[in-house]
């Protein structure tokens, strides 16, 4: 059974681009180690040789031909941003 | 009887042979939101500035004969996960509170072409994540049988609307039960299409392998005729199917319906003993089995049958759900669209307090529990395992699918929950999914359709679920189910006092 540390919510955390903050923290953890103690029960599952499956219909995809057909709403597109200078998008210096 | 009450066929109808105007109908209607929205909540925006112009437009549309279809002039309400154009869509995030798209999901171009009016967007948990309508971000939305409890979820906006009596057609949308689950607490149908039948573009996605969006209404054929005008391949959804689909309501083709015996007659059912297990609810348990013996006595065959796996949906589906909500939701961050946090010099910065600040409890739980078992040492315990898992359950379907046309179970195995008792323990929440999520795993269509009251006179919901691509067999037996059962009135006409004395009766 996997042990929910500080370690192991850190990990999570800079790969989900989250941060748990400090009163939540140990709540987090153990409903994480909850969690994956419940699903853990897969194990009792003999797959050996199956396939897994990632699409409940495992049709092939339905492909177009590759033609721009929206036209440019750059403008309406960037009416939804936090902020925006000059028709694009603004964010913190990055260098 | 009262415009509120009318079947989509009769509104229609009287709507084109201009004994009902489309202003009217819509202003019956804004007179009972008017009066339900206090109570119940399910609504967290309005189509305003637009209305009026649309109403004028489609009833010119009428007039011209160039909306001539079954759903021509109806209203209708959309999850608020559905892009509208120049219409909010927040998915009951504070992350999207100030979200307005600039195009119209598939699905919400083919109700407006039908002549279809978009009253408002309703209420959801956050992201669809949820069975409560607890988790949005923006309000809490009441069961209409009983505002002491909560509507379902994820589509309890929709579904409560419905039941209320506030609209008679709302789209929701199902990963692992979100239309079927609210529809049985409400007492209305809501019906989960085949993975690949309906179009997910403009769907903010959630888990994007099991996303679906449904029709919900108060009758099966309500929701047959919306099914039909929703389904059908679409080029800008690469998973959606170039299958036919059958629309003999939709092109109002259909012969005079046969009887429900006639429906019945020789169809094999199979009732898998896994989902009247031990957790389902005495209540519930005995609806489904009085539904089954009213299908018995009415020429089905139905037989008892073993689906082992449905002990490992649970777990299998949230590893996966979660998996792909984690990737599905990193785009929120902060620069495009959405909420932005404040005071951040740092762009790292910027993503994490963005995301930490804008998505509410469940939502970080799910996409940290996603990261966790996508990440390197964990990958292939959590997330391949639980693919391969995947597939057992899809093959166990397979195997009843070669001997029986149709599946009967209940929609959840219990009823409402009061609100304020489901968001402390998770993992109850979720196992309180056991009877849906497996349909959504394996890709299948299902439907939800009421078929008794417990002893708190709150709905309970019989399931059928059939095999990929065979929602017209699913909507015929739902629909001789129901009308074996009788009429089950919406909360609105029972707590108004307008439902039948008694509920239905059995046939």
């Amino acid at each position: 059974m996997v042990k929910v540390d500080e370690t192991v919510l850190e990990k999570a955390e800079v790969l989900s681009k989250l941060q748990i903050a400090p009163s939540e923290r140990e709540r987090t953890m153990r409903e994480m180690e909850m969690l994956l103690a419940y699903v853990e029960r897969l194990n009792e599952v003999d797959t050996e040789g199956v396939l897994p499956l990632s699409h409940g219909e495992s049709g092939e995809s339905s492909l177009r031909a590759d033609v721009v057909t929206n036209p440019d709403g750059r403008e309406a597109v960037l009416l939804n941003a936090p902020e925006q200078r000059d028709g694009q998008f603004v964010v913190p210096k990055t260098v | 009887m009262e415009l509120l009450q009318m079947s989509v066929r009769m509104l229609n109808e009287k709507i084109k042979n201009k004994v009902l105007g489309v202003k009217e109908t819509v202003s019956a209607l804004h007179a009972r939101i008017s009066e339900a929205e206090p109570g119940v909540g399910a609504f967290l925006s309005w189509n305003e500035d637009r209305i009026k112009e649309r109403i004028d437009e489609v009833q010119a549309g009428i007039y011209s004969g160039r909306y001539a279809g079954p759903l021509a002039g109806l209203p209708i309400a959309l999850k608020d996960n559905i892009c509208t154009k120049d219409l909010s869509t927040t998915c009951g995030s504070k992350m999207l509170k100030n979200f307005v798209p600039t195009y119209d999901a598939t699905v919400v171009k083919r109700l407006l072409d039908a002549g279809m009016i978009i009253i408002g967007k309703t209420n959801l948990d956050e992201f669809a994540m949820g069975s409560t309508t607890e988790t949005s971000a923006f309000k809490v939305t009441k069961n209409p049988w009983n505002t002491a409890y909560v509507p379902g979820g994820s589509s309890g906006g929709s579904c409560a609307a419905v039941a209320a009596g506030e609209v008679p057609l709302a789209l929701g949308s199902d990963t692992g039960g979100s239309v079927r689950q609210p529809a049985a607490f409400c007492g209305v149908v809501g019906m989960k299409p085949t993975y690949g039948r309906v179009s997910r573009y403009g769907l903010v996605a959630y888990a994007s392998s099991m996303d679906q969006i449904g029709p919900i209404g108060r009758t099966v054929a309500d929701c047959r005729v919306l099914y039909e005008c929703i389904a059908g391949y679409d080029e800008k959804d690469a998973t959606t199917v170039k299958k036919d689909v059958q629309k003999p309501f939709f092109n109002q083709a259909a012969d005079k319906r046969k009887e429900h015996a006639e429906r019945l007659k020789g169809k094999r059912f199979a009732v898998p003993k896994e989902y009247l297990a031990e957790g389902t609810s005495e209540a519930v348990r005995e609806a489904v089995n009085r539904a089954v013996e009213l299908l018995t006595r009415n020429g089905a065959i139905v037989e008892e049958i073993s689906l082992p796996m449905t002990e490992y949906a649970v777990a299998t589906y949230y590893i996966i759900a979660c998996a792909e909500a984690s990737s599905n939701l990193s785009r929120f961050d902060g620069v495009k669209y959405g909420y932005r946090a404040e005071e951040v010099k740092k762009l790292q910065e910027l993503y994490v307090k963005t995301r930490s600040e804008g998505f509410g409890e469940e939502a970080k739980r799910r996409i940290l529990m996603g990261s966790f078992v996508l990440s390197e040492g964990y990958y292939d315990a959590y997330y391949l395992k639980a693919l391969k898992v995947r597939r057992l359950i899809k093959e166990e379907y397979e195997k009843v699918f070669e001997a029986y046309d149709c599946i009967v179970a209940p929609t959840a195995p219990g009823t409402a929950p009061k609100l304020g008792t489901s968001l402390q323990n998770p993992l109850q929440m979720y196992l309180g999914d056991v009877d849906t999520v497996a349909v959504n795993l394996a890709g299948l269509p299902a439907i939800s359709v009421p078929c008794g009251v417990d002893e708190a006179a709150l709905p309970i919901g019989l399931q059928f679920i059939g095999n990929s691509f065979c929602e017209e067999l699913l909507f015929e037996v739902a629909e001789a189910y129901e009308e074996l059962r009788g009429i089950f009135p919406t909360a609105w006409e029972q707590v108004s006092g307008r439902g039948k004395a008694g509920m239905w009766s059995e046939r």
